[in-house]
Order: C-alpha cells, then sequence, then structure tokens
C-alpha cells in the first residue's frame, strides 16, 4: 500500500482499495465487492445513525465500486445528505458522487438542486464553487431552469472573486450548450464581453469560451467582442515570454488563451475596422513569423503549444480566406510542416492543407506538395496519417492532376489498410467521374477499381458507373468492349459480373459484329459465371438473357434452354424462378416488335448528385465531404446571415377547405402515378404497371419521364438569384397533359410534381430535392397567387422543414380547390441559403383549368346537337397554328385525353379529326365544354376549336391545349 | 415489384432522405447532430485514463451520456488506443471525435475533442494535467491514481470544466487545491486505526 500522500483521510478506503487489488480473480473481485455492498447497505440501514464521516467514507467506497464498472443503485440519498454537511471534504465527496453517479431522478434532483441553491447563497467561494461544478457537470434541464437566470448575476456581479467567475462563466456555457432557451440573454451579455479585458488572465479564458459559443448563436449581441479580442491577442503575442508569468508556458505566453481568442475570431468574417484588422493580420503574421524563430526551449511542450497557436491562427486565416498574402504563407508553413519528423506535425499539416486546398488563393500553392504527400502515401507508417494523405490528395485534385492522383489512390489501394478500402473507393470513383475528360478513362479506373478491390466496391459506385454509360452514347461501345474482356478472367468479382451483365444486356450488340464476342460468346461467357453469382446477380443476369433474346434472336433458343431448365424454373428462391416463368413467357408470346418496345435501351438517368458522393457522406458524417469551399461559405452565411428572417409569405396560404381530404389521398401512393421509371432496373415494371395506370404509355412522345434529357437544358437559368419567374414555359405546358414529372432543375435544386385532381379538387405533392451535398437553410417554398387568382383558386399548403440536407428532398403537398374559372397560374416561390448566398426563383405552377375536366362521353348525334346549341360567337374559340410536333395521330390523342377531356371516337365525319368533351368544375359552377381539332398534315397545321358555355373558358382551354400540338 | 438492383433511384419522393446517422451517443442538445461543421467552440467530450492493461482509471465525460453508451465508447476506444504503436501519431478519428491521447509511464491519457477543437493545445491540456497530478503527489504514479482518485477528480475539476479549460495556472490550479486540503485538514479528527477499519 503506497503512503497515502495528503489530507491522509480514509482509510477504510485505501484498505478496501487494496483488497481489491490482491483479488487473484475477477470473481474473487466480484466476491469482495458484494461483502462490500453488503456491509455498507447494512450501515445505511442500520438504526446507528452515521456520522458524516462514516458516510463519506462510504459513499466514497461506492463511488470506487461504481467506477470499477459495476452497477450501484443505492447511496444516492446519502450522497445528497452529505451536501448539506458544513464540512467541505464531506459536502466535496457528495457532490462528486452526484457529478459521476447522478441520473434524472427527479426527487434527487429537487434536493439536489436545493443544496446547490444554498452553496450558492453562502458567499463562500469554495462552496460557491463546488456548488457550480456539480452544475456544470450534470447539466440537466432541470437545473439549467433553476439555475440559468442565477448565474450570469454571479458572473458579472462586482463582488465576486475571480475564480468563482471562472466557474459561473463555464457553468453558463455548459448549460447554454444543453438547454440554450433557458438561458436568458440581457444586459449581462455585454459585461460579458468586457470580461475579455480583465486582469486575471484565468478569468479572461473562461470567459473568451464562453462568448465564442454564445457569439455563434447570437453574432450580432456579441460584435463587439472582435475588437477586445483583436486587442487582447495582439497584446499577448507581442508580449515578452515572461509578462505572463504563470501563463507562459514553456516558454509560449497563454497559449490557450491565444487559441480561444482565434477561435472566437472564427465566429465572425474578418474586421471591418480597418485599424482592427490591420492590428489582426499584424497579429496573425507575428505568430507565422515566430513559426521561423529558433526555439526557445527543445522541449516537445514548447513546440507544441507555440504551433498549437500556430494552427489556429492558420485555421483563422483560411476562414477568412481574404488575405491571399497570409493564405500562401500559411500553406507554405504547413509545407515544411510535412516532412516534419514530428508525426503529430505532418498529420495536422496534412489536415489543415485539406482546408486550404478549396481556397482559390491557394489551391495552386497546395498543389505544389503532390509529390510530398503521394510519398506520405507510400511511407507513412501510421495509418491515421496515410488517412489524412489520402484526404488530402482528394483535397487538391482538380483536371490537371486528376489522372496522376486517380492512379497514385489506386496504387495505394492495393496494400492500403482494409480499414480505409472503401472511402478510397468512393473517393477514386469520384474523381475519375468528375474530372474525367475521357470517359474511356473513367470506365477503366472503374473497372480497375473492382478488379482491386471488389469487396470494397458498394452498390452505388457500380450504379453510377452504368448510370454514365447509359447517358453517355460515345463511351457505350468501349464499356461493352473492355467489360467483355475484363470477364475474362477466370476469377473476376461479382460486381464485375453486375456491370457486364448490366453493359452487355444494353450495349452488348455494339461488339457483337465482332465474331470474337459474337452473341453466343457473349452469353456464354456471362452465364459460365452465372452459377457462383449470389441472387441479387443471378436476377440481374436474367434480365440480361432477355435482352439478349431482343438484341439477339439468333440466340434465342439457347437462352430459352437455359430459361427453361428446371435450375430456373424450379428455383428455390421465388425471385428468380419468377423471372425465369416471366421471361420465358415474355419470349415466347411476344411479338418481335412488342419485345423490342419492352426491352427498349434504358433512358438516360436524370442527372442528379451523385449517389457515391451521398455514400461518402454518410460514412464520413454529415459535413466532411462536401466542398470545403462550400462549407466555408456556409459557416460565413450562418454568422451573416442568421439576422435574414425566413419569410414566410403567409397571404398566399389561403383558407384551409375541410372538403380538400375529399380524394383520400392522404400520403398513400397515388393510384394513376406511373412509377418512376429510373426507380426500377427491372423492365418488367416499367413495362407492365405503366400499361395498367392512366395516360403516359400511350403517349410514348411524351416525356413522361424523369429521365427526359432535355431537362438539363434549363438549367442555365439557376445561378442567378433572380426575382423573375422561370418561364420555363415549355416545361409548364408540359403539365397541361400530364400531372407528375420534374417541373424545373438547376445545378441546385430539383423540383419534382405529382398531383391529381378529381371535380374541383386536386392535390400536388411537391418534392424539393437538393441536389448538391450541402444543406440549404431557411428553405422557404411559398405558392404565390395573384389577387384574381385568390378569389378562384384556394390554396393551402403546409410549411416545410427549413432545413434541407445534401442530397435529401422533402416534400410539400398543396390542397388545391377550384372555386371558379381562372386564367393565370400561381407562382412558386422558393428561397433558401445555398452556402453564403440567397437564391430565390419562382416558377409557375402547372395548375391550370382544364386539371378539373371530367370527360364526358356522348354520341355523335349528341355532340353536334351541343356543338349547335353553343354557336354564339362569344362562346366559340378558335385558333389556327402550326404544328410544333410530329404531327402523329397516337400522340394526339393521348394528349387531348390527357388534356382532360373524352375523346369521342367515330363523332366526327371526318376520321382525321379529333373531337373532345367535358365538364369543367369548380365550386360555384360546371361548364361544358367541346372542342374540336383539325389536322391539315400538308401544311403542317392545325385548327382548335372550342365552344364552352362560357367565354373566358373557352379562350383559356384553347390557349393551353394550343400549345401542345 | 422487382427488387433488381439497378442503378438509379426512385423520383419523386425517390432520392432517399439522408438519413440521420448516428453521430455517436455524445451528440447533445444544443450542438445539433446534422451541423456540417462543428462550430469554432468545439469542447472536449469526455477524458479518460486508463492503464496499459486496459484498466480504466478515470474517466470524465462533459456530456450528458447513457451509462451502456459509456461502458461500450470506453471499450472501444481502449482497444483503439492500446492497439497503436510507440511512434504513432497523437491523434486519430474516431466516431465523429478526434481523440488526442499520449501514454505517460503505465497510464494513457485520452482526451475526445470535437471537429474543430485544436488537437496540439488539447495535447498540452493532457500535460498540464499530468504536471499537477505530479505536483501535488509528488512523482504521480499509477497507484497514486488509483488509491487517491477522488483528488485526481478534484485535480481535473479544477483545471477543466464543462469540456473547457478553467485556468490554465498551474499555481491558480494547485492553490485551490491545497485550500481544499487545509479545509479538510482542519476537519478531521484522528482516528483509531481500529476504528477505520470498521473493526472498532
Amino acid at each position: 500500500m503506497p503512503a497515502v500522500s495528503k489530507g491522509d483521510g480514509m482509510r477504510g478506503l485505501a484498505v478496501f482499495i487494496s483488497d481489491i487489488r490482491n483479488c487473484k480473480s475477477k470473481e474473487a473481485e466480484i466476491k469482495r465487492i458484494n461483502k462490500e455492498l453488503a456491509n455498507i447497505r447494512s450501515k445505511f440501514k442500520g438504526d446507528k445513525a452515521l456520522d458524516g464521516y462514516s458516510k463519506k467514507k462510504y459513499v466514497c467506497k461506492l463511488l470506487f465500486i461504481f467506477l470499477l464498472g459495476h452497477d450501484i443503485d443505492f447511496g444516492h440519498m446519502e450522497a445528497v445528505n452529505l451536501l448539506s454537511s458544513n464540512r467541505y471534504t464531506e459536502k466535496q465527496i457528495g457532490y462528486l458522487f452526484i457529478s459521476v453517479l447522478v441520473n434524472s431522478n427527479s426527487e434527487l434532483i429537487r434536493l439536489i438542486n436545493n443544496a446547490i441553491k444554498n452553496d450558492l447563497a453562502s458567499r463562500n467561494p469554495t462552496f460557491m464553487g463546488l456548488a457550480l461544478h456539480c452544475i456544470a457537470n450534470v447539466g440537466s434541464r432541470e437545473m439549467a431552469e433553476a439555475f440559468a437566470g442565477e448565474i450570469p448575476k454571479i458572473l458579472v456581479a462586482g463582488d465576486t472573486m475571480d475564480s468563482v467567475k471562472q466557474s459561473a462563466a463555464l457553468c453558463l456555457l455548459r448549460l447554454y450548450r444543453t438547454s440554450p432557451d433557458l438561458v436568458p440573454m440581457g444586459d449581462w451579455t455585454s459585461r460579458v464581453v468586457h470580461l475579455l479585458n480583465d486582469q486575471h488572465l484565468g478569468v479572461v479564458t473562461a470567459a473568451t469560451s464562453l462568448i465564442t459559443t454564445l457569439a455563434q448563436k447570437n453574432p450580432e449581441e456579441f460584435k463587439t467582442s472582435v475588437s477586445l479580442a483583436v486587442s487582447r491577442l495582439s497584446r499577448i503575442v507581442t508580449s515578452a515570454s515572461t509578462d505572463l508569468q504563470d501563463y507562459t508556458y514553456y516558454f509560449v505566453p497563454a497559449p490557450w488563451l491565444s487559441v480561444k481568442l482565434l477561435r472566437l475570431l472564427q465566429c465572425y468574417p474578418p474586421p471591418e475596422d480597418p485599424a482592427v484588422r490591420g492590428r489582426l493580420t499584424e497579429c496573425l503574421e507575428t505568430i507565422l513569423n515566430k513559426a521561423q524563430e529558433p526555439p526557445k526551449s527543445k522541449k516537445v511542450q514548447h513546440s507544441n503549444a507555440k504551433n498549437a497557436v500556430l494552427f489556429e491562427a492558420i485555421s483563422l486565416i483560411i476562414h477568412h480566406d481574404s488575405e491571399p498574402n497570409l493564405l500562401v504563407r500559411a500553406c507554405n508553413q504547413l509545407g515544411q510542416f510535412l516532412q516534419h519528423r514530428e508525426t503529430n506535425l505532418r498529420y495536422l499539416a496534412l489536415e489543415s492543407m485539406c482546408t486550404l486546398a478549396s481556397s482559390e488563393f491557394s489551391h495552386e500553392a497546395v498543389k505544389t506538395h503532390i509529390e510530398t504527400v503521394i510519398n506520405a502515401l507510400k511511407t507513412e507508417r501510421d495509418v491515421s496519417v496515410r488517412q489524412r494523405a489520402v484526404d488530402l490528395l482528394y483535397a487538391m485534385c482538380d483536371r490537371s492532376n486528376a489522372q496522376q492522383i486517380v492512379a497514385e489512390m489506386l496504387n495505394y489501394l492495393e496494400t492500403a489498410d482494409y480499414s480505409i478500402r472503401e472511402e478510397i473507393v468512393l473517393k477514386v470513383a469520384i474523381l475519375a467521374e468528375k474530372y474525367a475528360v475521357d470517359y474511356t478513362w473513367y470506365v477503366d479506373t472503374i473497372l480497375n477499381l473492382i478488379r482491386i478491390a471488389g469487396d470494397y466496391v458498394s452498390e452505388e459506385v457500380w450504379y453510377r458507373v452504368i448510370q454514365i454509360v447509359i447517358n453517355r452514347d460515345d463511351v457505350q461501345g468501349y464499356a461493352a468492349k473492355t467489360v467483355f474482356e475484363a470477364l475474362q478472367a477466370p476469377a473476376c468479382h461479382e460486381n464485375l459480373v453486375k456491370v457486364g451483365g448490366y453493359i452487355l444486356g444494353e450495349f452488348g450488340n455494339l461488339i457483337a459484329g465482332d465474331p470474337r464476342s459474337s452473341p453466343l460468346i457473349q452469353f456464354n461467357l456471362l452465364h459460365s459465371k452465372f452459377h457462383l453469382c449470389s441472387v441479387p446477380t443471378r436476377a440481374l443476369l436474367l434480365s440480361t438473357y432477355i435482352k439478349f433474346v431482343n438484341l439477339f434472336p439468333e440466340i434465342k433458343t439457347t437462352i430459352q434452354d437455359v430459361l427453361r431448365s428446371d435450375s430456373q424454373l424450379k428455383n428455390a428462391d421465388v425471385e428468380l424462378q419468377q423471372r425465369a416463368v416471366e421471361y420465358l413467357r415474355l419470349s415466347t408470346i411476344a411479338s418481335t416488335d412488342i419485345l423490342a418496345t419492352v426491352l427498349e435501351e434504358m433512358p438516360p438517368f436524370p442527372e442528379r448528385e451523385s449517389s457515391i458522393l451521398a455514400k461518402l457522406k454518410k460514412k464520413k458524417g454529415p459535413g466532411t465531404v462536401t466542398d470545403l469551399e462550400e462549407i466555408k461559405k456556409e459557416r460565413s452565411s450562418d454568422m451573416n446571415g442568421s439576422a435574414e428572417p425566413a419569410s414566410v409569405n403567409a397571404s398566399a396560404v389561403s383558407t384551409p377547405s375541410p372538403s380538400a381530404d375529399l380524394l383520400g389521398l392522404g400520403a398513400a401512393p397515388l393510384t394513376n402515378s406511373a412509377p418512376p421509371p429510373s426507380s426500377s432496373g427491372s423492365l418488367l415494371v416499367d413495362v407492365f404497371s405503366d400499361s395498367a395506370s392512366a395516360v403516359a404509355p400511350l403517349a410514348p412522345g411524351s416525356d413522361d419521364n424523369f429521365a427526359s434529357p432535355d431537362l438539363a437544358s434549363s438549367e442555365v437559368v439557376s445561378e442567378e438569384p433572380a426575382d423573375t419567374v422561370h418561364d420555363a414555359d415549355e416545361l409548364f405546358h408540359k403539365f397541361v397533359c400530364k400531372n407528375n414529372g420534374v417541373l424545373f432543375e438547376n445545378q441546385l435544386l430539383q423540383i419534382g410534381l405529382k398531383s391529381e385532381f378529381r371535380q374541383n379538387l386536386g392535390r400536388m405533392f411537391i418534392f424539393y430535392g437538393n441536389k448538391t451535398s450541402t444543406q440549404f437553410l431557411n428553405f422557404t417554398p411559398t405558392v404565390i397567387c395573384s389577387d384574381d387568382l385568390q378569389s378562384s383558386l384556394n390554396l393551402q399548403t403546409k410549411p416545410v422543414d427549413p432545413t434541407v440536407d445534401g442530397g435529401a428532398q422533402v416534400q410539400q403537398v398543396v390542397n388545391i380547390e377550384c372555386v371558379s374559372d381562372f386564367m393565370e397560374a400561381p407562382i412558386l416561390n422558393i428561397q433558401f441559403r445555398y452556402g453564403g448566398t440567397f437564391q430565390n426563383l419562382s416558377v409557375k405552377l402547372p395548375i391550370t383549368l382544364n386539371k378539373f375536366f371530367q370527360p364526358t362521353e356522348m354520341s355523335s348525334q349528341d355532340f353536334f346537337q351541343r356543338w349547335k346549341q353553343l354557336s354564339n360567337p362569344k362562346q366559340e374559340v378558335q385558333n389556327i397554328f402550326k404544328a410544333k410536333h410530329p404531327m402523329d395521330a397516337e400522340i394526339t390523342k393521348a394528349k387531348i385525353i390527357g388534356f382532360g377531356s373524352a375523346l369521342l371516337e367515330e363523332v366526327d365525319p371526318n376520321p382525321a379529326n379529333f373531337v373532345g368533351a367535358g365538364i369543367i368544375h369548380t365550386k360555384t359552377t360546371q361548364i361544358g365544354c367541346l372542342l374540336r381539332l383539325e389536322p391539315n398534315l400538308q401544311a403542317q397545321m392545325y385548327r382548335l376549336t372550342l365552344r364552352t358555355s362560357k367565354e373566358a373558358v373557352s379562350q383559356r382551354l384553347c390557349e393551353l391545349l394550343s400549345e401542345q400540338f | 415489384m422487382r427488387g433488381e438492383a439497378g442503378p438509379g433511384a426512385a423520383l419523386p419522393g425517390g432520392r432517399r432522405r439522408a438519413e440521420s446517422d448516428p453521430t455517436g451517443p455524445g451528440t447533445g442538445p444544443g450542438l445539433g447532430p446534422r451541423t456540417p461543421v462543428p462550430g469554432p467552440g468545439a469542447m472536449m467530450r469526455f477524458m479518460l485514463l486508463f492503464s496499459r492493461q486496459g484498466k480504466l482509471r478515470l474517466q470524465k465525460w462533459y456530456l450528458a451520456t447513457a451509462d451502456k453508451d459509456k461502458k461500450k465508447m470506453v471499450r472501444e476506444l481502449m482497444q483503439v488506443v492500446l492497439a497503436r504503436k510507440p511512434k504513432m501519431c497523437s491523434f486519430l478519428e474516431w466516431r465523429d471525435l478526434k481523440v488526442v491521447y499520449k501514454r505517460y509511464a503505465s497510464l494513457y491519457f485520452c482526451c475526445a475533442i470535437e471537429g474543430q477543437d485544436n488537437e496540439l493545445i488539447t495535447l498540452e491540456l493532457i500535460h498540464r494535467y499530468v504536471e499537477l497530478l505530479d505536483k501535488y503527489f509528488g512523482s504521480v504514479c499509477e497507484l497514486d491514481i488509483i488509491f487517491n482518485f477522488e483528488k485526481a477528480y478534484f485535480i481535473l475539476d479544477e483545471f477543466v470544466m464543462g469540456g473547457e479549460i478553467q485556468d490554465t495556472s498551474k499555481k491558480s490550479v494547485l492553490k485551490a487545491i491545497e485550500q481544499a486540503d487545509l479545509l479538510q485538514e482542519e476537519d478531521e479528527s484522528p482516528r483509531s486505526v481500529l476504528e477505520e477499519m470498521g473493526l472498532a
């Protein structure tokens, strides 16, 4: 037993600890502990009242037992009793026990709070200190409720001792972190800021921590701290090493305080006041200069403390991102550290350079260190350092060095630690895509990835390569050839089989001319892998086979034989069995035409955020992957922009209409919405479920896909935060005859729609997709109706979450009621913060009068009878116009049906003409509508005639429909 | 609907909502778990002292954490740190935190800090704590910390509070502890050894 040094207190405790240490086995230890617990329990329960000392001793034993990892379920009451002892040590042990063991037992908390209250009021600084520590340690909401009002007073009171001030500041900080809502801002805040001027450096240190946290949330209120912090910092960095006495640490003046001040300054943009700014720049320069001075001590503590300040200064320089000179100096300094013999410094230099790489001022300077970083990847013995090197290579990558960096990463991957392989795979995949000039390089890189680290290639990576190949026809042939060659390897990774299966199924025909990769050879090659693969891969291969049936009729029978074999048709796996049965059937009964339609080439995938990027983000946790550029912008926008109100235009939200729910759509999937084609790689879904649904399949040309390639064309409009309505008329008009699709898309945001209408009611689901990897803040979509429109159209929207995470999608429901006929379309205005910039865009929301159409079937006789009844010139509107699209009768029919009216066959004596009839439902009235469309193929013209009982309706419907052909 | 793993994701409503990933049990209120970057006011989440044999000697948590999670984190982190070789760097990424550790004789001192916190200054915070222990116990060893664990806690509390350094002056901290000891000595009346051992 060692000599217990000071406060030679509790021998019983020491004996107990010795006993435990002497236990030879875990069992013996547990036995000894149980004996002790029984003893303590009997003491606590015994009739004899325990004196404070014994209580303290037993409570301390319990604490020890707890810290050994055993559960303690009694003794709390005794500990609470100790709090009200007048003896310091008893009180202290009581508080320690509470700090370590307290749970949210509300009854106890009340008692504890009482004791704390007494100690805070005691004016005894030692007791006050204990009480404040306890609050900070527990930090629960109940405590915040009880003390958050009191502590600021203690903090700023003139007669509070310095040590208590320090405790109060940090205690308040702790409560603010837990329950910011309970800490009232007030007069005390300005006095807290002035603690930065305090004589006592301990007080300044504690206060700086508090101010930093408060300033993050309330930048305006604490703005004055900037100049105070700068002058304090300036005094520290220019002081001689002995000036600050005990606050000098191994010849470095107040390193902790310096770091904290520099961090506080990172809550703000560069100071506006030129004097303050100049002084700060001087400070930062001094810190950078000092890094070049010879060390004042050989001790590692000296260099660590000095460099801690240096790194924090560099963080501030990067945060401000405004002084090219400082940025480049910082980069050079870090460059020196890259080759330092201290592993810690190399690690930090790599880490810090990652952020420098995203600044336009220092990106090039960072790039000059590429060889050193690559070397680090090869030679560092510590995986965490190599990890940093990978991160830095990723950050410094651009078009100029992508090939080199990707090659090095692939190289490294062969020997990389298992723990970081998946991440490297993702990074390589992203870089290869992002900087591919030549997509054959991209394809090679991904196939290499699969070869080297197939097990670490996640689904997202191979999905992505397929998306890219499908979207770029220039690379399809090459991809087919390359996967075909890669599949020749006797042992290839299952992921390669997946990619190969998919690509050959789509583009195998592009290489089928070569006798070495004839259809049969392709098929045999794939099928030779079939039995080695897992069920999902086999399922995919079966789809490939049916695609082959379409692509290569000559091997149809071979494939049918395979599908027909028992191992397929009677496969124990339901999915495989079903595919085999269905594909076999499809190949037998479908005509070549149908087969060709069903198995048509996959449409291009919509361009959106790379799924890999999303994956990497998920893996690394939010924020770590996003472009650092973006992060920084966002950080500064948080600071500058938080004062800006998130304006919610309430006026547009009309009164709730109770009838809106009659549709009963709820959150249930809409019945007539075609399943989004891109959701399923599966052919059958695309083919069969569509035909069961309403309009889409009738109109193959109507581009009902989200995959429609021309969507990208609206991209240009995006960036400028314009106030004008995005007159994406083309897209708007597309929605006249359909209800689902993409309404708007730019580089940041995609807006998708799904809607359904019945009689005069409708419901529209608006989907906002964040295409970036950065959060949108203050995201506020508002539906705006002009005054005119407001009386005719009741729109009811629910607010959406103001934060849209990168890659995430939020949904908004608009309930619609048509009160009377209307002309204009409502405007959807969207405002949000992206990075540092405020985005504001508006699009027309395609709620058009024809949505409230109900089709009416009628005979030829009825039609012309009614047609004649509506012969008043005001009731008819006619438009003659040139065809904008190929004049295809089937498409035209589909459009008229999509428009909402019934398509009446065999009504018009001229079979080339189209006639339709329907009723527009509004709340107040119903309006019968008849229409007739006469195409003139020779002239490529149409004549469209609308007759309704209301002139405005005829007019509007004619306008809307004329745009469709 | 078939579950074939095809490229692409569903739309609309199809793009998967970014799942809120488990940011570790330490994510407390006030520090939004989805904050893209932990703010500059990054704090220390916890400090552990453990031996080379993997015995935990001291644990201090600065954010409310469930016991179960604490145990799991301690076990996991000890494993990670003990597996590292002597010349490796003192920092590592672990879960969503940065870990700074240093070994003194048979004891590992290990701090978990948030993303924006300063690694080097944390390393020196550990050193300063060791200095304080050393000064107080007079050439501190693991046994001192085992037998006087409550003192080790008191010293740490004087030095760090709520995950932020309270006072960096060695003198101030030691003065506070010595004052407490004085109070203690005044308190205590001498007792017989037998009484101490519960035999009286």
